[in-house]
C-alpha cells in the first residue's frame, strides 16, 4: 500500500519535474532565439561533416551522397598504411611535432615567470605587448619573411655566414633544416602569444605568500620556484594536454607554405598529403581516410595525457 | 607606500643583479622579436641595390620609394586588398555576432540543455570532421566559389566561444538577472539594455580575434576560391612572397637585366609585406587593453 503511494507520487514529481523544464525552455525561448545562429553553425559545419566521415569506409561518389556511397570497410585504411610512404609521412609528422613540444613549450613559461619579476607594472605590459606582436602577423609573411632572411644571395643569415667564412646555403632546399626552421619560426611568432594565459595566472597568485617567504627568509629562486612555478602548475598542465591533442595535427597551413621539391622528404606530413591526395587528387573517400586516422590517434593520446595527468597532478580538462 | 620603501632597503645585491640580467634577458628577447619587422620596413623604404649588397642593417640607405611605386602599379595586389576588406568586415560581423549571442544564452546558468550543448561545442575543438568532408558539405550547399565558403565556415571558432561565455559568467553577476526578471525584464531587454553596454571589453578582443584571424587566412580561400578575381590578400602575397623567392633562389646563372629586374621585385616584397601588415599592428594597440579584462579572464578559468 504505502510503496504504491510512494510510487504514485514519485510519477507525479517526474511529471511536475517535466512540466517545470518545459516551462523553463518555453519561459527562456529568447535565450534560444539567440542561440540559434550557433546551432545552425555546429550542425551545418561541425556535425554535419562528422557524419560525411563515414566515406572512409565507403567509395565516395558525389551523385549518391555520403550514406548512399557503396560501402568498402578499411579499404582506404589498408592503402594508407601500406603506401610507400607512410612511413616517412608518419616520421615527419612525429618528429616535427615532438620538437615542436620540447622546444617551444618550456619557453613561454619562463620567460611569464621572468616577467612577472619585473618591478614596474607598466614595462611587464610593454615588454608583454612587444612579444604578443608577431602573433597577428599572417602564417604567409612570416613564412615570406623566412625566404628573405634565408635567401642563399642577399638574405641577412647567409650574409652573416659569410662574414664569419662561411659557406652561403639554401637552406630551404635542404631536407635536414626543415625542421628547425619550422619550429624555430614557430617560436619567434607565438612565444609571447603563450605567455598571455601564465602571466594571467601569475597575477592571480596570492601576494601575502611573497610575504610570508620574505619573512621566512626564502631567496629569490625560491620564491619563484616554490610560490610562482608550483602555483600555475595546473595551468601548465592543462596547456600541455592541450598541446599532446594536437600532436599529429602538425600546422599544415604553414608547412604547406614552407614546402618545396627539394625539401619534400622532410617536409611532407599527414595532413599535407592529405590535402594533395584529396582536393588536388579528388580522392575524397582515401584522403577521409588519412583524415580520420590522424583524428582517432590525435584523440586517442589527448586522452591518455590526460588519465595520466588525472592520475598525478589531479589536474585534467574532461 | 611604507611596504614599497621597505621592500626597496631589503632588496641585496643577489637581487639587484638579478633584477639587471633579468632585464637584459628580456630586452634581447624584444629585440629578437622586434629586429625582423624593423629590418622590413627600412628595406622597403632603402634603394633596391643597398639592401642587395647588405648596407641596410640598422639605418635605411638611401631612402627611396621606388619600391612602393612599383606595388602601387600592380593591379593584383589591389584586388587582392579589396577582397580581403570584404571577406573581413562581412565575415567578422557575422562572427562576432553569433559568438555573443550565443556565448551569452549559454553562460546563463538557468537555460536548460545548456550543459548538453556546451559539451557539443567543446568537442569539436579536439575532434572533427576534417578537411575533406567539411570540403564535400561546402560544395553540396553550391557554396564553391562564393564569399560564403570563406565566411561561414569559420563562423564561430569554439576556443573564442569559451572565452566569451567564461567573460560572461564571471563579470555580470547573475542578481543582476534576477533583479531584473523581477521587474519583468524579458530576455531580449536584459541582453540589450544590461549585457551588451558591460561587455565592450570581450566585444572588442572578439572583433580583434576574429578580424585578424579572417585578414590572415589563405588556406580556406585556396581550397574554396578558384577565380583569382575573387583571391584575398593573402593568396596574392603568397604567389608573390613565396612561389617567386622559390623561382630565383632555385636558378642558377645571372643575367644583368634580370638581377635589376630581380631587386625591384624584392623591394616590392617588403612593400607589400609592410600594407598588408600595417591595418593589423595599427589597430593592436588600441584593443590591447582589453586583452586584460576579455582574454584573461576567459583563459584562465576556461
Amino acid at each position: 500500500m504505502t510503496s504504491a503511494k510512494k510510487l504514485t507520487s514519485k510519477i507525479e514529481k517526474t511529471k511536475n519535474n517535466k512540466s517545470t523544464f518545459f516551462k523553463k525552455i518555453v519561459k527562456h525561448w529568447q535565450l534560444y532565439i539567440l542561440l540559434l545562429p550557433t546551432i545552425v553553425f555546429f550542425i551545418i559545419f561541425k556535425y554535419y561533416p562528422m557524419y560525411g566521415l563515414q566515406i572512409a569506409f565507403r567509395d565516395y561518389f558525389t551523385t549518391m551522397g555520403f550514406s548512399g556511397s557503396p560501402w568498402v570497410g578499411l579499404k582506404h585504411f589498408k592503402r594508407f598504411v601500406t603506401t610507400p610512404d607512410f612511413w616517412l609521412i608518419l616520421k615527419n609528422t612525429l618528429s616535427i611535432s615532438v620538437l615542436q613540444l620540447v622546444l617551444s613549450f618550456p619557453l613561454p613559461i619562463i620567460i611569464s615567470l621572468l616577467l612577472n619579476q619585473l618591478r614596474k607594472q607598466r614595462s611587464k605590459v610593454i615588454v608583454q605587448n612587444i612579444l604578443i606582436a608577431p602573433h597577428f602577423i599572417s602564417l604567409v609573411v612570416l613564412i615570406g619573411m623566412v625566404y628573405i632572411f634565408l635567401n642563399p644571395t642577399s638574405g641577412l643569415i647567409n650574409r652573416m655566414i659569410m662574414a664569419l667564412g662561411g659557406e652561403a646555403k639554401f637552406f630551404l632546399g635542404k631536407p635536414e633544416y626543415f625542421k628547425d626552421i619550422y619550429v624555430w619560426s614557430g617560436i619567434w611568432q607565438s612565444t609571447g602569444w603563450e605567455t598571455v594565459v601564465y602571466v594571467a595566472a601569475l597575477s592571480g597568485i596570492d601576494p601575502s605568500l611573497y610575504e610570508a617567504a620574505t619573512m621566512d627568509g626564502a631567496s629569490r629562486w625560491q620564491k619563484i620556484w616554490k610560490i610562482d612555478f608550483f602555483g600555475i602548475l595546473p595551468v601548465i598542465v592543462v596547456q600541455l594536454i592541450l598541446k599532446s591533442g594536437q600532436m599529429l595535427a602538425v600546422g599544415y597551413e604553414k608547412v604547406y607554405l614552407l614546402q618545396n621539391s627539394l625539401n619534400r622528404v622532410a617536409s611532407e606530413v599527414i595532413s599535407t598529403y592529405e590535402y594533395k591526395q584529396g582536393i588536388l587528387g579528388a580522392q575524397f573517400s582515401y584522403s577521409t581516410a588519412i583524415g580520420l586516422f590522424n583524428a582517432v590517434i590525435n584523440f586517442a593520446i589527448l586522452l591518455l595525457v590526460n588519465q595520466l595527468a588525472k592520475k598525478y597532478s589531479e589536474t585534467s580538462i574532461l | 607606500m611604507q611596504a614599497y620603501i621597505n621592500n626597496q632597503i631589503k632588496e641585496t645585491k643577489a637581487d639587484k643583479i638579478f633584477n639587471f640580467l633579468n632585464i637584459c634577458f628580456l630586452c634581447v628577447c624584444c629585440l629578437i622579436v622586434l629586429y625582423p619587422l624593423y629590418f622590413i620596413v627600412i628595406a622597403s623604404i632603402s634603394e633596391p641595390n643597398g639592401v642587395y649588397e647588405g648596407k641596410v642593417l640598422f639605418l635605411p640607405y638611401q631612402p627611396s620609394i621606388e619600391g612602393y611605386k612599383e606595388l602601387f602599379k600592380d593591379n593584383s595586389i589591389w584586388v587582392g586588398y579589396k577582397n580581403t576588406i570584404i571577406y573581413t568586415v562581412v565575415g567578422t560581423t557575422i562572427s562576432v555576432v553569433s559568438t555573443i549571442c550565443g556565448a551569452y544564452a549559454l553562460s546563463r546558468k538557468s537555460l536548460p540543455l545548456g550543459k548538453i550543448l556546451m559539451f557539443f561545442i567543446t568537442f569539436t575543438m579536439f575532434f572533427s570532421g576534417g578537411m575533406i568532408p567539411t570540403y564535400l558539405t561546402i560544395q553540396r550547399l553550391g557554396m564553391l566559389d562564393t564569399i560564403w565558403a570563406i565566411v561561414l565556415p569559420t563562423a564561430i571558432t569554439p576556443w573564442f566561444f569559451i572565452i566569451a561565455r567564461t567573460f560572461f559568467q564571471s563579470s555580470i553577476p547573475e542578481e543582476i538577472f534576477e533583479a531584473a526578471y523581477i521587474d519583468g525584464c524579458s530576455d531580449f531587454r536584459l541582453f540589450v539594455k544590461i549585457t551588451i553596454p558591460l561587455s565592450k571589453a570581450i566585444i572588442a578582443v572578439m572583433v580583434l580575434f576574429y578580424g585578424v584571424s579572417m585578414w590572415n587566412s589563405y588556406f580556406q580561400p585556396m581550397i574554396y576560391l578558384s577565380k583569382e578575381a575573387q583571391y584575398p590578400l593573402q593568396l596574392v602575397l603568397r604567389n608573390l612572397l613565396i612561389q617567386n623567392e622559390l623561382s630565383t633562389s632555385m636558378m642558377t646563372g645571372d643575367a644583368t637585366s634580370f638581377v635589376t629586374q630581380q631587386r625591384i621585385a624584392d623591394q616590392i616584397k617588403y612593400g607589400a609585406i609592410i600594407i598588408s601588415t600595417l591595418p593589423i599592428l595599427v589597430i593592436y594597440p588600441f584593443v590591447q587593453k582589453y586583452f586584460s579584462k576579455g582574454v584573461m579572464v576567459g583563459s584562465v578559468k576556461g
